[in-house]
């Protein structure tokens, strides 16, 4: 039976495998994102000492597919001075990178769509894109809430943008390479080994600034209901406003994703190198772990906002600027010192 | 070599796609009964008066030149960092010397007060 169905996968055309593999990776995502709005409902609700959505569905679980059918079923409003073709493409330009950048993130060992020796590169450039499609959002709408959303937007994301890069500058320094996969494998031995540890303040900044990157909760002020309404997307309605909220999901899964792979060792057991328990758990599947450790962080994303109140616009320029990009050059020395100083256990290599 | 980027180039098609499909299927799906209060610019209720183009403030240009000036400076340091451990120390201190550069810049700008927001 096996035999027959790989005889099939063989068989067919190398686009045709490249497309069901792509949909093999969007599906879960998009499902992920509809659950990931449920889930920021339901935990920030029971932090509040409330239920959540518990009406549709068996405890609200059909609660995303009810959101989804009714954005599906609302009209997409283009306002009258807006510019319609820049209007409609900009959410297109927010979602494509942001599903992407998945191509190059091994799931597990050999599991990647794209095994590319310049993935981190990639990454930095596809998470990068987002930013146009903000600015073409807000500037499109012609509306002043949009467009000053969008230059709040714009300034805290290629702010963050540059900690971020420096944190990867650090990550590249530590594994000596841009392949993801080889990232992962040099952080191998046990918890010890991964990055987390000799680069803890980049393990920090590189999460914190992608919180700020989504411009999600703290660092949401691009979005202040409170101040701008909804910032950049507020002339945005049904389908159209659905693709921006799907593309900020889908970066938050991919934030988590990527903080597990360069820092926590990715698809690794936590349990590698610990005596009984190694064997105990060898039959659970690498892909296993690294959801294990994206949850764990999309957990964090939620507990944050339900946490801290939202930062002000000068605390997150000073934030980005006079605390992370200084940190982040010191230890770009640090970790040039350590890996030509080979500290063990990390940086020894033969 | 380049076969494992085929995969990517159609991943960013099929991207577009993702978005291109609900996009019409709103446009299909949804009514479309426009009319000239829905379609004016949201203002909290209010006519919209003066053009929403406006003047806006110098400082969003000086961080935007300022992200150049870094963001370049990262592309520098990446093939930097990949082979640091067959440069050995002669490189990393090349690095240093070009870090110790921008960091004078750094210093400049921070005391100039372009990273202030009050």
């Amino acid at each position: 039976m096996l035999q027959v169905l790989l005889d099939i996968w063989n068989w067919l055309p190398e686009l045709i495998q490249i497309l069901l593999k792509i949909v093999v990776i969007v599906v879960p995502i998009m499902l992920s994102v509809a659950y990931l709005t449920l889930a920021e409902r339901k935990v920030i609700g029971y932090i509040q000492v409330r239920i959540g959505p518990n009406r549709v569905g068996p405890r609200g679980l059909l609660q995303p597919i009810a959101d989804g059918l009714k954005l599906a079923l609302k009209e997409i409003i283009i306002p009258t001075n807006a510019n319609r073709f820049l209007f409609v493409i900009a959410p297109l330009l927010v979602l494509a990178p942001a599903l992407a950048a998945w191509a190059v993130i091994p799931f597990d060992e050999g599991m990647v769509l794209a095994d590319i020796d310049a993935g981190l590169l990639y990454i930095l450039a596809m998470t990068s894109l987002g930013v146009y499609g903000v600015i073409i959002a807000g500037w499109a709408s012609n509306s002043k809430y949009a467009f000053l959303g969008a230059l709040r937007s714009s300034a805290q994301v290629v702010s963050y943008e540059i900690a971020m890069g420096f944190a990867l500058v650090v990550v590249l320094m530590a594994a000596g390479s841009l392949n993801l996969q080889e990232i992962v494998l040099s952080q191998q031995g046990s918890v010890i080994h991964w990055f987390m540890w000799p680069l803890f303040p980049m393990f920090v900044v590189y999460f914190i600034s992608g919180v700020a990157e989504t411009n999600r909760a703290p660092f949401d002020v691009a979005e202040g209901e409170s101040e701008i309404v909804a910032g950049f997307h507020v002339e945005y309605a049904g389908m159209a406003f659905a693709l921006f909220f799907l593309a900020e999901y889908a970066n938050m899964i991919l934030i988590a994703a990527l903080t597990a792979i360069m820092f926590m060792g990715g698809w690794l057991s936590p349990f590698e190198g610990v005596p009984v328990l190694d064997g105990l758990t060898s039959w659970v599947p690498g892909i296993f772990w690294l959801l294990a450790k994206m949850g764990v962080f999309l957990f964090l994303f939620l507990w944050f906002r339900a946490t801290f109140p939202r930062y002000r616009y000068d605390q997150i320029m000073r934030l980005g600027w006079k605390v992370f990009i200084p940190v982040t050059i010191v230890w770009i020395v640090v970790t040039g010192f350590m890996v030509l100083g080979e500290v063990g256990p990390w940086f020894d290599r033969t | 070599m380049l076969d494992n980027y085929l995969p990517i180039l159609v991943f960013i098609v099929m991207g577009l796609v993702f978005g291109v499909g609900p996009l019409v299927a709103g446009f299909v799906l949804a009514p479309h009964r426009p009319d000239q209060k829905k379609n004016s610019p949201y203002e909290c209720g209010f006519e919209a008066f003066e053009d929403s183009r406006m003047k806006f403030d110098v400082r969003y240009y000086l961080v935007a030149i300022l992200f150049i000036i870094f963001d370049l400076e990262i592309a520098f340091l990446f093939p930097w960092a990949v082979v640091l451990d067959q440069i050995g120390w002669f490189g990393f201190a090349a690095m240093m010397v070009f870090l110790a550069i921008l960091v004078v810049g750094f210093i400049y700008e921070w005391k100039k007060g372009a990273l202030q927001w009050e």
